[in-house]
Protein backbone atom coordinates (compact mmCIF):
# COMPACT_ATOMS: atom_id res chain seq x y z
CA UNK A 1 0.00 0.00 0.00
CA UNK A 2 2.75 2.46 -0.69
CA UNK A 3 3.55 3.48 -4.23
CA UNK A 4 0.19 2.67 -5.80
CA UNK A 5 -2.07 4.10 -3.17
CA UNK A 6 -0.23 7.41 -2.96
CA UNK A 7 -1.04 7.96 -6.64
CA UNK A 8 -4.59 6.62 -6.41
CA UNK A 9 -6.96 8.98 -8.18
CA UNK A 10 -9.89 10.33 -6.22
CA UNK A 11 -12.52 8.10 -7.79
CA UNK A 12 -16.10 9.34 -7.82
CA UNK A 13 -18.01 6.32 -6.50
CA UNK A 14 -20.83 8.49 -5.22
CA UNK A 15 -22.36 8.72 -8.69
CA UNK A 16 -21.94 4.95 -9.12
CA UNK A 17 -23.80 4.37 -5.85
CA UNK A 18 -26.73 6.55 -6.92
CA UNK A 19 -27.13 4.90 -10.32
CA UNK A 20 -26.65 1.39 -8.89
CA UNK A 21 -29.38 1.81 -6.27
CA UNK A 22 -31.75 3.38 -8.80
CA UNK A 23 -31.08 0.50 -11.21
CA UNK A 24 -32.40 -1.92 -8.59
CA UNK A 25 -35.40 0.31 -7.79
CA UNK A 26 -36.36 0.89 -11.44
CA UNK A 27 -35.77 -2.78 -12.20
CA UNK A 28 -38.38 -3.72 -9.64
CA UNK A 29 -40.85 -1.05 -10.82
CA UNK A 30 -40.37 -1.74 -14.54
CA UNK A 31 -40.69 -5.50 -14.20
CA UNK A 32 -43.75 -5.10 -11.96
CA UNK A 33 -45.38 -3.05 -14.71
CA UNK A 34 -44.61 -5.96 -17.05
CA UNK A 35 -46.27 -8.41 -14.67
CA UNK A 36 -49.34 -6.15 -14.51
CA UNK A 37 -49.82 -6.12 -18.28
CA UNK A 38 -49.06 -9.85 -18.48
CA UNK A 39 -51.90 -10.31 -15.97
CA UNK A 40 -54.17 -8.06 -18.08
CA UNK A 41 -53.70 -10.47 -21.00
CA UNK A 42 -55.11 -13.23 -18.79
CA UNK A 43 -57.63 -11.14 -16.84
CA UNK A 44 -58.53 -8.15 -19.08
CA UNK A 45 -60.70 -6.61 -16.37
CA UNK A 46 -57.49 -5.63 -14.54
CA UNK A 47 -57.46 -2.32 -16.42
CA UNK A 48 -60.50 -1.43 -14.23
CA UNK A 49 -62.03 0.32 -17.26
CA UNK A 50 -59.69 3.26 -16.86
CA UNK A 51 -57.69 4.59 -19.82
CA UNK A 52 -54.58 5.28 -17.70
CA UNK A 53 -53.73 1.72 -16.80
CA UNK A 54 -55.00 0.12 -19.94
CA UNK A 55 -52.62 -2.31 -21.67
CA UNK A 56 -51.67 -0.02 -24.55
CA UNK A 57 -50.53 2.74 -22.18
CA UNK A 58 -48.77 0.62 -19.54
CA UNK A 59 -46.90 -1.46 -22.12
CA UNK A 60 -44.66 1.51 -23.15
CA UNK A 61 -44.25 2.36 -19.45
CA UNK A 62 -42.97 -1.19 -18.95
CA UNK A 63 -40.59 -1.16 -21.93
CA UNK A 64 -39.24 2.33 -21.16
CA UNK A 65 -38.82 1.50 -17.47
CA UNK A 66 -36.95 -1.77 -17.98
CA UNK A 67 -34.82 -0.68 -20.95
CA UNK A 68 -34.02 2.94 -20.18
CA UNK A 69 -34.59 3.18 -16.43
CA UNK A 70 -33.30 -0.21 -15.22
CA UNK A 71 -30.90 -0.95 -18.08
CA UNK A 72 -29.91 2.70 -18.43
CA UNK A 73 -29.10 3.17 -14.72
CA UNK A 74 -27.16 -0.11 -14.70
CA UNK A 75 -25.18 1.08 -17.73
CA UNK A 76 -24.49 4.50 -16.21
CA UNK A 77 -23.40 2.93 -12.90
CA UNK A 78 -21.12 0.30 -14.41
CA UNK A 79 -19.66 2.53 -17.13
CA UNK A 80 -18.74 5.27 -14.62
CA UNK A 81 -17.21 2.58 -12.38
CA UNK A 82 -15.35 0.73 -15.13
CA UNK A 83 -14.05 3.80 -16.95
CA UNK A 84 -12.52 5.17 -13.75
CA UNK A 85 -11.03 1.86 -12.63
CA UNK A 86 -9.58 0.85 -16.00
CA UNK A 87 -8.29 4.33 -16.89
CA UNK A 88 -7.00 4.82 -13.35
CA UNK A 89 -8.41 8.33 -13.47
CA UNK A 90 -11.23 10.14 -11.65
CA UNK A 91 -14.30 11.19 -13.64
CA UNK A 92 -13.80 14.11 -16.02
CA UNK A 93 -16.43 16.21 -14.25
CA UNK A 94 -18.39 15.38 -11.10
CA UNK A 95 -20.87 18.17 -11.76
CA UNK A 96 -21.70 16.93 -15.24
CA UNK A 97 -21.93 13.35 -13.93
CA UNK A 98 -24.42 14.54 -11.31
CA UNK A 99 -26.34 16.31 -14.03
CA UNK A 100 -26.60 13.03 -15.98
CA UNK A 101 -28.02 11.37 -12.86
CA UNK A 102 -30.71 13.94 -12.12
CA UNK A 103 -31.42 14.52 -15.82
CA UNK A 104 -31.89 10.79 -16.44
CA UNK A 105 -34.16 10.40 -13.40
CA UNK A 106 -36.22 13.37 -14.65
CA UNK A 107 -36.59 11.67 -18.05
CA UNK A 108 -37.84 8.49 -16.37
CA UNK A 109 -40.32 10.31 -14.13
CA UNK A 110 -41.63 12.31 -17.10
CA UNK A 111 -42.05 9.06 -19.04
CA UNK A 112 -44.01 7.49 -16.19
CA UNK A 113 -46.28 10.54 -16.08
CA UNK A 114 -46.81 11.20 -19.80
CA UNK A 115 -47.24 7.66 -21.16
CA UNK A 116 -50.27 6.71 -18.99
CA UNK A 117 -51.81 10.06 -20.00
CA UNK A 118 -51.65 8.86 -23.60
CA UNK A 119 -48.99 11.34 -24.72
CA UNK A 120 -46.94 9.38 -27.22
CA UNK A 121 -45.12 9.77 -30.51
CA UNK A 122 -46.22 6.15 -31.23
CA UNK A 123 -42.69 5.05 -32.24
CA UNK A 124 -41.92 1.80 -30.45
CA UNK A 125 -39.16 2.21 -27.81
CA UNK A 126 -39.08 5.93 -28.73
CA UNK A 127 -42.58 6.87 -27.54
CA UNK A 128 -41.61 9.94 -25.53
CA UNK A 129 -42.74 13.30 -26.86
CA UNK A 130 -40.33 15.92 -28.15
CA UNK A 131 -39.55 17.97 -24.99
CA UNK A 132 -38.44 14.75 -23.23
CA UNK A 133 -36.48 13.74 -26.34
CA UNK A 134 -34.63 17.06 -26.16
CA UNK A 135 -33.81 16.43 -22.49
CA UNK A 136 -32.55 12.91 -23.33
CA UNK A 137 -30.28 14.35 -26.03
CA UNK A 138 -28.82 16.93 -23.62
CA UNK A 139 -28.23 14.35 -20.88
CA UNK A 140 -26.67 11.99 -23.41
CA UNK A 141 -24.23 14.60 -24.67
CA UNK A 142 -23.23 15.31 -21.05
CA UNK A 143 -22.74 11.55 -20.54
CA UNK A 144 -20.49 11.39 -23.62
CA UNK A 145 -18.42 14.34 -22.36
CA UNK A 146 -17.95 12.74 -18.92
CA UNK A 147 -17.12 9.30 -20.35
CA UNK A 148 -14.77 10.32 -23.14
CA UNK A 149 -13.29 13.11 -21.01
CA UNK A 150 -12.32 10.47 -18.47
CA UNK A 151 -10.76 8.34 -21.20
CA UNK A 152 -8.77 11.34 -22.43
CA UNK A 153 -7.33 11.98 -18.95
CA UNK A 154 -6.48 8.30 -18.32
CA UNK A 155 -3.12 7.54 -16.72
CA UNK A 156 -2.58 4.20 -18.48
CA UNK A 157 -1.83 4.03 -22.20
CA UNK A 158 -4.17 1.18 -23.20
CA UNK A 159 -7.94 1.69 -23.36
CA UNK A 160 -9.42 -1.53 -21.95
CA UNK A 161 -11.89 -3.32 -24.25
CA UNK A 162 -14.89 -2.74 -21.96
CA UNK A 163 -14.51 0.99 -22.61
CA UNK A 164 -14.61 0.43 -26.36
CA UNK A 165 -17.98 -1.24 -26.02
CA UNK A 166 -19.30 1.44 -23.66
CA UNK A 167 -17.96 4.12 -26.01
CA UNK A 168 -19.64 2.59 -29.07
CA UNK A 169 -22.88 2.34 -27.12
CA UNK A 170 -22.78 6.02 -26.10
CA UNK A 171 -21.94 7.36 -29.58
CA UNK A 172 -24.41 5.15 -31.44
CA UNK A 173 -27.30 5.86 -29.10
CA UNK A 174 -26.73 9.60 -29.56
CA UNK A 175 -26.87 9.19 -33.36
CA UNK A 176 -29.90 6.87 -33.27
CA UNK A 177 -31.91 8.90 -30.80
CA UNK A 178 -31.37 12.21 -32.55
CA UNK A 179 -31.88 10.67 -36.01
CA UNK A 180 -35.10 8.83 -35.23
CA UNK A 181 -36.66 11.50 -33.00
CA UNK A 182 -36.51 14.32 -35.58
CA UNK A 183 -40.01 15.80 -35.48
CA UNK A 184 -41.98 18.97 -36.05
CA UNK A 185 -43.63 20.07 -32.77
CA UNK A 186 -47.14 21.47 -33.07
CA UNK A 187 -47.64 21.96 -29.34
CA UNK A 188 -45.81 21.14 -26.11
CA UNK A 189 -47.23 17.62 -26.08
CA UNK A 190 -47.67 16.80 -29.76
CA UNK A 191 -45.26 16.46 -32.67
CA UNK A 192 -45.11 14.82 -36.08
CA UNK A 193 -42.11 12.83 -37.34
CA UNK A 194 -40.29 14.45 -40.26
CA UNK A 195 -40.21 11.04 -41.95
CA UNK A 196 -43.20 9.43 -43.63
CA UNK A 197 -44.33 6.09 -45.05
CA UNK A 198 -41.75 3.36 -45.68
CA UNK A 199 -38.89 5.77 -44.89
CA UNK A 200 -40.39 6.42 -41.46
CA UNK A 201 -40.70 2.67 -40.90
CA UNK A 202 -37.09 2.09 -41.94
CA UNK A 203 -35.81 4.94 -39.71
CA UNK A 204 -37.83 3.55 -36.82
CA UNK A 205 -36.37 0.04 -37.13
CA UNK A 206 -32.89 1.27 -37.92
CA UNK A 207 -33.28 2.95 -34.52
CA UNK A 208 -35.19 0.07 -32.96
CA UNK A 209 -32.83 -2.72 -33.80
CA UNK A 210 -29.73 -0.70 -33.04
CA UNK A 211 -31.22 0.21 -29.69
CA UNK A 212 -31.12 -3.56 -29.19
CA UNK A 213 -27.66 -3.79 -30.73
CA UNK A 214 -25.97 -0.92 -28.97
CA UNK A 215 -28.05 -0.10 -25.89
CA UNK A 216 -28.99 -3.67 -24.97
CA UNK A 217 -25.91 -5.43 -26.36
CA UNK A 218 -22.75 -3.34 -26.76
CA UNK A 219 -23.20 -1.61 -23.39
CA UNK A 220 -23.82 -4.89 -21.60
CA UNK A 221 -20.88 -6.53 -23.41
CA UNK A 222 -18.82 -3.74 -21.83
CA UNK A 223 -20.13 -5.01 -18.49
CA UNK A 224 -19.27 -8.57 -19.45
CA UNK A 225 -15.68 -7.75 -20.41
CA UNK A 226 -15.03 -6.14 -17.03
CA UNK A 227 -17.20 -7.92 -14.46
CA UNK A 228 -16.91 -11.55 -15.67
CA UNK A 229 -13.07 -11.51 -15.47
CA UNK A 230 -13.22 -9.64 -12.15
CA UNK A 231 -15.71 -12.03 -10.58
CA UNK A 232 -13.88 -15.09 -11.97
CA UNK A 233 -10.55 -13.54 -10.91
CA UNK A 234 -8.93 -14.42 -14.19
CA UNK A 235 -8.28 -12.47 -17.40
CA UNK A 236 -10.70 -12.68 -20.31
CA UNK A 237 -10.29 -15.88 -22.39
CA UNK A 238 -8.93 -14.10 -25.47
CA UNK A 239 -8.25 -10.40 -25.56
CA UNK A 240 -7.46 -10.68 -29.28
CA UNK A 241 -10.88 -12.18 -29.94
CA UNK A 242 -12.43 -9.28 -28.02
CA UNK A 243 -10.84 -6.83 -30.48
CA UNK A 244 -12.22 -8.67 -33.51
CA UNK A 245 -15.54 -9.13 -31.66
CA UNK A 246 -15.84 -5.38 -31.15
CA UNK A 247 -15.25 -4.32 -34.75
CA UNK A 248 -17.32 -7.15 -36.24
CA UNK A 249 -20.27 -6.42 -33.96
CA UNK A 250 -20.22 -2.67 -34.67
CA UNK A 251 -19.83 -3.17 -38.43
CA UNK A 252 -22.71 -5.65 -38.73
CA UNK A 253 -25.39 -4.62 -36.21
CA UNK A 254 -26.13 -1.34 -37.91
CA UNK A 255 -27.54 -3.15 -41.00
CA UNK A 256 -29.92 -5.58 -39.27
CA UNK A 257 -32.96 -3.29 -38.77
CA UNK A 258 -34.95 -4.21 -41.92
CA UNK A 259 -35.68 -7.71 -40.55
CA UNK A 260 -38.42 -6.00 -38.50
CA UNK A 261 -40.14 -5.08 -41.77
CA UNK A 262 -40.25 -8.33 -43.75
CA UNK A 263 -43.18 -8.53 -46.18
CA UNK A 264 -44.06 -4.85 -45.77
CA UNK A 265 -43.86 -1.85 -48.11
CA UNK A 266 -40.09 -1.77 -47.58
CA UNK A 267 -38.27 -2.56 -50.89
CA UNK A 268 -37.47 -6.28 -51.26
CA UNK A 269 -33.72 -5.72 -51.63
CA UNK A 270 -33.65 -3.87 -48.30
CA UNK A 271 -35.47 -6.74 -46.61
CA UNK A 272 -33.03 -9.27 -48.07
CA UNK A 273 -30.04 -7.14 -47.04
CA UNK A 274 -31.38 -6.92 -43.49
CA UNK A 275 -31.93 -10.68 -43.44
CA UNK A 276 -28.41 -11.51 -44.65
CA UNK A 277 -26.76 -9.08 -42.24
CA UNK A 278 -28.83 -10.47 -39.36
CA UNK A 279 -27.75 -14.01 -40.16
CA UNK A 280 -24.07 -13.00 -40.39
CA UNK A 281 -24.44 -11.24 -37.04
CA UNK A 282 -24.60 -14.68 -35.46
CA UNK A 283 -20.81 -14.97 -35.85
CA UNK A 284 -19.60 -12.01 -33.75
CA UNK A 285 -22.40 -12.60 -31.22
CA UNK A 286 -21.23 -16.13 -30.56
CA UNK A 287 -17.59 -15.07 -30.65
CA UNK A 288 -18.30 -12.71 -27.77
CA UNK A 289 -20.44 -15.22 -25.91
CA UNK A 290 -17.74 -17.91 -26.15
CA UNK A 291 -15.11 -15.39 -25.08
CA UNK A 292 -17.11 -14.60 -21.94
CA UNK A 293 -17.96 -18.18 -21.01
CA UNK A 294 -14.46 -19.54 -21.72
CA UNK A 295 -13.04 -16.96 -19.31
CA UNK A 296 -14.06 -19.53 -16.73
CA UNK A 297 -12.06 -22.35 -18.32
CA UNK A 298 -10.01 -23.96 -15.57
CA UNK A 299 -12.21 -22.39 -12.92
CA UNK A 300 -15.57 -24.00 -13.58
CA UNK A 301 -15.70 -25.14 -9.96
CA UNK A 302 -16.34 -21.52 -8.94
CA UNK A 303 -19.84 -21.86 -10.40
CA UNK A 304 -20.67 -24.30 -7.63
CA UNK A 305 -20.08 -21.77 -4.87
CA UNK A 306 -20.54 -18.35 -6.43
CA UNK A 307 -24.11 -17.38 -7.38
CA UNK A 308 -22.89 -14.03 -8.79
CA UNK A 309 -20.69 -15.82 -11.30
CA UNK A 310 -23.62 -18.13 -12.01
CA UNK A 311 -25.78 -15.09 -12.87
CA UNK A 312 -23.10 -13.95 -15.34
CA UNK A 313 -22.51 -17.30 -17.02
CA UNK A 314 -26.21 -18.11 -17.34
CA UNK A 315 -26.74 -14.62 -18.78
CA UNK A 316 -24.15 -15.47 -21.44
CA UNK A 317 -25.93 -18.75 -22.15
CA UNK A 318 -29.17 -16.85 -22.72
CA UNK A 319 -27.22 -14.39 -24.88
CA UNK A 320 -25.96 -17.29 -26.99
CA UNK A 321 -29.45 -18.73 -27.20
CA UNK A 322 -31.18 -15.51 -28.23
CA UNK A 323 -28.45 -14.59 -30.73
CA UNK A 324 -28.98 -17.95 -32.39
CA UNK A 325 -32.75 -17.55 -32.32
CA UNK A 326 -32.60 -13.95 -33.62
CA UNK A 327 -30.73 -14.63 -36.88
CA UNK A 328 -33.00 -17.63 -37.46
CA UNK A 329 -36.14 -15.52 -37.00
CA UNK A 330 -34.69 -12.90 -39.36
CA UNK A 331 -34.81 -15.41 -42.23
CA UNK A 332 -37.83 -14.39 -44.27
CA UNK A 333 -39.51 -17.80 -44.41
CA UNK A 334 -39.15 -18.30 -40.64
CA UNK A 335 -40.29 -14.72 -40.07
CA UNK A 336 -43.44 -15.46 -42.09
CA UNK A 337 -44.39 -17.81 -39.26
CA UNK A 338 -42.98 -15.97 -36.26
CA UNK A 339 -43.75 -12.32 -36.97
CA UNK A 340 -46.54 -10.67 -34.96
CA UNK A 341 -46.79 -13.76 -32.72
CA UNK A 342 -45.81 -14.36 -29.09
CA UNK A 343 -42.63 -16.02 -30.34
CA UNK A 344 -41.15 -12.55 -30.96
CA UNK A 345 -42.11 -11.44 -27.46
CA UNK A 346 -40.52 -14.60 -26.01
CA UNK A 347 -37.35 -14.00 -28.04
CA UNK A 348 -37.08 -10.42 -26.80
CA UNK A 349 -37.46 -11.56 -23.19
CA UNK A 350 -34.89 -14.32 -23.54
CA UNK A 351 -32.52 -11.51 -24.51
CA UNK A 352 -33.85 -8.90 -22.09
CA UNK A 353 -34.50 -10.99 -18.97
CA UNK A 354 -31.98 -13.74 -19.68
CA UNK A 355 -29.03 -11.75 -21.00
CA UNK A 356 -29.43 -8.05 -20.19
CA UNK A 357 -31.07 -8.30 -16.77
CA UNK A 358 -28.96 -11.22 -15.52
CA UNK A 359 -25.60 -9.74 -16.55
CA UNK A 360 -26.70 -6.44 -14.93
CA UNK A 361 -27.83 -8.16 -11.76
CA UNK A 362 -24.55 -10.11 -11.55
CA UNK A 363 -22.50 -6.97 -12.16
CA UNK A 364 -24.52 -4.99 -9.59
CA UNK A 365 -24.02 -7.71 -6.97
CA UNK A 366 -20.28 -7.42 -7.63
CA UNK A 367 -20.25 -3.63 -7.70
CA UNK A 368 -22.60 -2.61 -4.86
CA UNK A 369 -20.44 -3.96 -1.99
CA UNK A 370 -17.33 -2.48 -3.62
CA UNK A 371 -18.64 1.07 -3.91
CA UNK A 372 -20.33 0.99 -0.51
CA UNK A 373 -17.14 -0.29 1.12
CA UNK A 374 -18.43 -3.71 2.19
CA UNK A 375 -16.66 -6.99 1.76
CA UNK A 376 -19.64 -8.60 0.06
CA UNK A 377 -23.42 -8.43 -0.24
CA UNK A 378 -25.41 -8.84 3.00
CA UNK A 379 -26.63 -12.31 2.05
CA UNK A 380 -25.06 -14.65 -0.52
CA UNK A 381 -27.90 -17.09 0.18
CA UNK A 382 -30.46 -14.54 -1.01
CA UNK A 383 -28.40 -14.00 -4.19
CA UNK A 384 -28.62 -17.72 -4.78
CA UNK A 385 -32.40 -17.73 -4.30
CA UNK A 386 -32.62 -14.72 -6.63
CA UNK A 387 -30.59 -16.63 -9.20
CA UNK A 388 -32.97 -19.58 -9.20
CA UNK A 389 -36.09 -17.38 -9.24
CA UNK A 390 -34.70 -15.44 -12.21
CA UNK A 391 -33.65 -18.54 -14.13
CA UNK A 392 -36.88 -20.46 -13.55
CA UNK A 393 -38.90 -17.31 -14.32
CA UNK A 394 -37.17 -16.74 -17.65
CA UNK A 395 -37.43 -20.38 -18.69
CA UNK A 396 -41.17 -20.50 -17.86
CA UNK A 397 -41.65 -17.25 -19.75
CA UNK A 398 -39.87 -18.17 -22.96
CA UNK A 399 -41.08 -21.75 -23.19
CA UNK A 400 -44.71 -20.63 -22.75
CA UNK A 401 -44.36 -18.01 -25.48
CA UNK A 402 -42.53 -20.35 -27.86
CA UNK A 403 -45.46 -22.75 -27.74
CA UNK A 404 -48.05 -20.01 -27.88
CA UNK A 405 -46.20 -18.15 -30.67
CA UNK A 406 -45.73 -21.15 -32.96
CA UNK A 407 -49.35 -22.14 -32.31
CA UNK A 408 -50.56 -18.65 -33.26
CA UNK A 409 -48.44 -18.65 -36.44
CA UNK A 410 -49.71 -22.05 -37.49
CA UNK A 411 -53.36 -21.24 -36.79
CA UNK A 412 -53.23 -17.90 -38.58
CA UNK A 413 -51.90 -19.45 -41.78
CA UNK A 414 -54.32 -22.41 -41.77
CA UNK A 415 -56.52 -22.18 -44.86
CA UNK A 416 -59.63 -24.13 -45.90
CA UNK A 417 -60.00 -25.76 -49.31
CA UNK A 418 -61.98 -22.75 -50.55
CA UNK A 419 -59.22 -20.31 -49.52
CA UNK A 420 -60.89 -18.90 -46.41
CA UNK A 421 -59.15 -18.75 -43.04
CA UNK A 422 -59.75 -21.79 -40.85
CA UNK A 423 -59.63 -19.88 -37.57
CA UNK A 424 -60.97 -16.47 -36.68
CA UNK A 425 -58.61 -14.23 -34.73
CA UNK A 426 -60.53 -14.58 -31.49
CA UNK A 427 -60.37 -18.39 -31.67
CA UNK A 428 -56.58 -18.09 -31.64
CA UNK A 429 -56.68 -15.61 -28.75
CA UNK A 430 -58.76 -18.08 -26.70
CA UNK A 431 -56.11 -20.79 -27.20
CA UNK A 432 -53.32 -18.56 -25.83
CA UNK A 433 -54.80 -18.12 -22.32
CA UNK A 434 -53.00 -21.01 -20.59
CA UNK A 435 -49.66 -19.95 -22.03
CA UNK A 436 -50.20 -16.33 -21.03
CA UNK A 437 -50.94 -17.57 -17.53
CA UNK A 438 -47.63 -19.50 -17.40
CA UNK A 439 -45.86 -16.42 -18.72
CA UNK A 440 -47.40 -14.34 -15.93
CA UNK A 441 -46.16 -16.87 -13.35
CA UNK A 442 -42.67 -16.65 -14.89
CA UNK A 443 -42.81 -12.87 -14.61
CA UNK A 444 -43.88 -13.14 -10.96
CA UNK A 445 -40.79 -15.29 -10.24
CA UNK A 446 -38.54 -12.68 -11.83
CA UNK A 447 -40.15 -9.83 -9.86
CA UNK A 448 -39.90 -11.80 -6.58
CA UNK A 449 -36.18 -12.10 -7.28
CA UNK A 450 -35.93 -8.33 -7.72
CA UNK A 451 -37.68 -7.79 -4.37
CA UNK A 452 -35.01 -9.96 -2.74
CA UNK A 453 -32.34 -7.95 -4.54
CA UNK A 454 -33.72 -4.64 -3.26
CA UNK A 455 -33.89 -6.05 0.28
CA UNK A 456 -30.35 -7.43 0.00
CA UNK A 457 -29.08 -4.10 -1.33
CA UNK A 458 -30.70 -2.09 1.49
CA UNK A 459 -29.33 -4.50 4.11
CA UNK A 460 -25.87 -4.32 2.53
CA UNK A 461 -25.85 -0.52 2.60
CA UNK A 462 -27.12 -0.36 6.18
CA UNK A 463 -25.41 -3.37 7.75
CA UNK A 464 -22.07 -3.32 9.50
CA UNK A 465 -21.69 0.36 8.88
CA UNK A 466 -20.39 1.10 12.38
CA UNK A 467 -18.05 -1.88 12.26
CA UNK A 468 -16.60 -0.75 8.95
CA UNK A 469 -16.29 2.84 10.09
CA UNK A 470 -14.55 1.68 13.24
CA UNK A 471 -12.16 -0.33 11.13
CA UNK A 472 -11.31 2.50 8.79
CA UNK A 473 -10.87 5.01 11.62
CA UNK A 474 -8.61 2.50 13.37
CA UNK A 475 -6.59 2.27 10.17
CA UNK A 476 -6.48 6.03 9.96
CA UNK A 477 -5.13 6.40 13.49
CA UNK A 478 -2.57 3.70 12.73
CA UNK A 479 -1.47 5.59 9.66
CA UNK A 480 -1.24 8.83 11.63
CA UNK A 481 0.79 7.22 14.38
CA UNK B 1 -17.80 6.46 -61.31
CA UNK B 2 -21.36 5.17 -61.05
CA UNK B 3 -22.98 4.26 -57.78
CA UNK B 4 -22.67 0.49 -58.25
CA UNK B 5 -18.91 0.65 -58.92
CA UNK B 6 -18.40 2.95 -55.95
CA UNK B 7 -20.26 0.52 -53.66
CA UNK B 8 -18.25 -2.43 -55.00
CA UNK B 9 -14.96 -0.68 -54.28
CA UNK B 10 -16.20 0.44 -50.86
CA UNK B 11 -17.18 -3.14 -49.98
CA UNK B 12 -13.71 -4.43 -50.95
CA UNK B 13 -12.04 -1.69 -48.89
CA UNK B 14 -14.17 -2.58 -45.85
CA UNK B 15 -13.30 -6.27 -46.25
CA UNK B 16 -9.60 -5.44 -46.43
CA UNK B 17 -9.86 -3.21 -43.34
CA UNK B 18 -11.54 -6.03 -41.47
CA UNK B 19 -8.92 -8.56 -42.58
CA UNK B 20 -6.31 -6.04 -41.40
CA UNK B 21 -7.96 -5.85 -37.97
CA UNK B 22 -7.87 -9.64 -37.63
CA UNK B 23 -4.22 -9.73 -38.79
CA UNK B 24 -3.32 -6.99 -36.31
CA UNK B 25 -5.19 -8.59 -33.41
CA UNK B 26 -3.64 -11.99 -33.97
CA UNK B 27 -0.10 -10.92 -34.93
CA UNK B 28 2.74 -11.96 -32.62
CA UNK B 29 3.65 -8.31 -32.31
CA UNK B 30 0.45 -7.49 -30.37
CA UNK B 31 0.37 -10.56 -28.15
CA UNK B 32 2.20 -9.19 -25.14
CA UNK B 33 0.40 -5.88 -25.25
CA UNK B 34 -2.99 -7.59 -25.32
CA UNK B 35 -2.07 -10.06 -22.59
CA UNK B 36 -1.00 -7.14 -20.42
CA UNK B 37 -4.26 -5.37 -21.18
CA UNK B 38 -6.29 -8.45 -20.26
CA UNK B 39 -4.46 -8.73 -16.94
CA UNK B 40 -4.56 -5.00 -16.21
CA UNK B 41 -8.02 -5.07 -14.62
CA UNK B 42 -6.95 -7.73 -12.13
CA UNK B 43 -3.97 -5.71 -10.88
CA UNK B 44 -5.74 -2.83 -9.20
CA UNK B 45 -6.92 -4.52 -6.01
CA UNK B 46 -4.84 -2.07 -3.94
CA UNK B 47 -6.96 0.76 -5.20
CA UNK B 48 -9.98 -1.33 -4.37
CA UNK B 49 -8.87 -1.63 -0.81
CA UNK B 50 -8.10 2.03 -0.36
CA UNK B 51 -11.07 3.57 -2.10
CA UNK B 52 -13.90 1.35 -1.10
CA UNK B 53 -12.51 0.50 2.31
CA UNK B 54 -12.59 -3.27 1.94
CA UNK B 55 -11.45 -4.72 5.20
CA UNK B 56 -8.12 -6.16 6.19
CA UNK B 57 -9.10 -9.68 5.13
CA UNK B 58 -9.35 -8.58 1.52
CA UNK B 59 -5.84 -7.08 1.65
CA UNK B 60 -4.55 -10.27 3.21
CA UNK B 61 -6.11 -12.31 0.43
CA UNK B 62 -4.55 -10.08 -2.22
CA UNK B 63 -1.14 -10.44 -0.65
CA UNK B 64 -1.53 -14.19 -0.66
CA UNK B 65 -2.54 -14.13 -4.30
CA UNK B 66 0.52 -12.16 -5.24
CA UNK B 67 3.04 -14.34 -3.42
Amino acid sequence: MSATSSTTPNYNFDIVKKFAVMAVVWGLIGMSAGVLIAAQLVWPELNFDTPWITYSRIRPVHTNAVIFAFGGCALFATSYYVVQRTCKAALFSNKLANFTFWGWQAVIVLAIITLPLGLTSTKEYAELEWPIDVLIAIVWVAYAIVFFGTIVKRTVSHIYVANWFYGAFIITIAVLHIGNSMAIPVSLTKSYSIYSGAVDAMMQWWYGHNAVGFFLTAGFLGMMYYFVPKQAERPVYSYRLSVVHFWALCALYIWAGPHHLHYTALPDWTQSLGMVMSVVLFVPSWGGMINGIMTLSGAWHKLRTDPILRFMIVSLSFYGMSTFEGPMMAIKSVNALSHYTDWTVGHVHSGALGWVAMISIGSLYHLIPKVFGRERMYSIKLINIHFWLATIGVVLYIVALWISGVMQGMMWRQINADGTLTYSFVEVVARTYPFHFIRWVGGLCVVSGMILMLYNTIKTIRSDKTADEGLSSAKLSQANA
Amino acid sequence: MDYGTYRGIYTIIMMLVFAGIIWWAYSKHSKKRFDDAANSILDDEDLDEKKSGDNAKQVQRDLEDKT
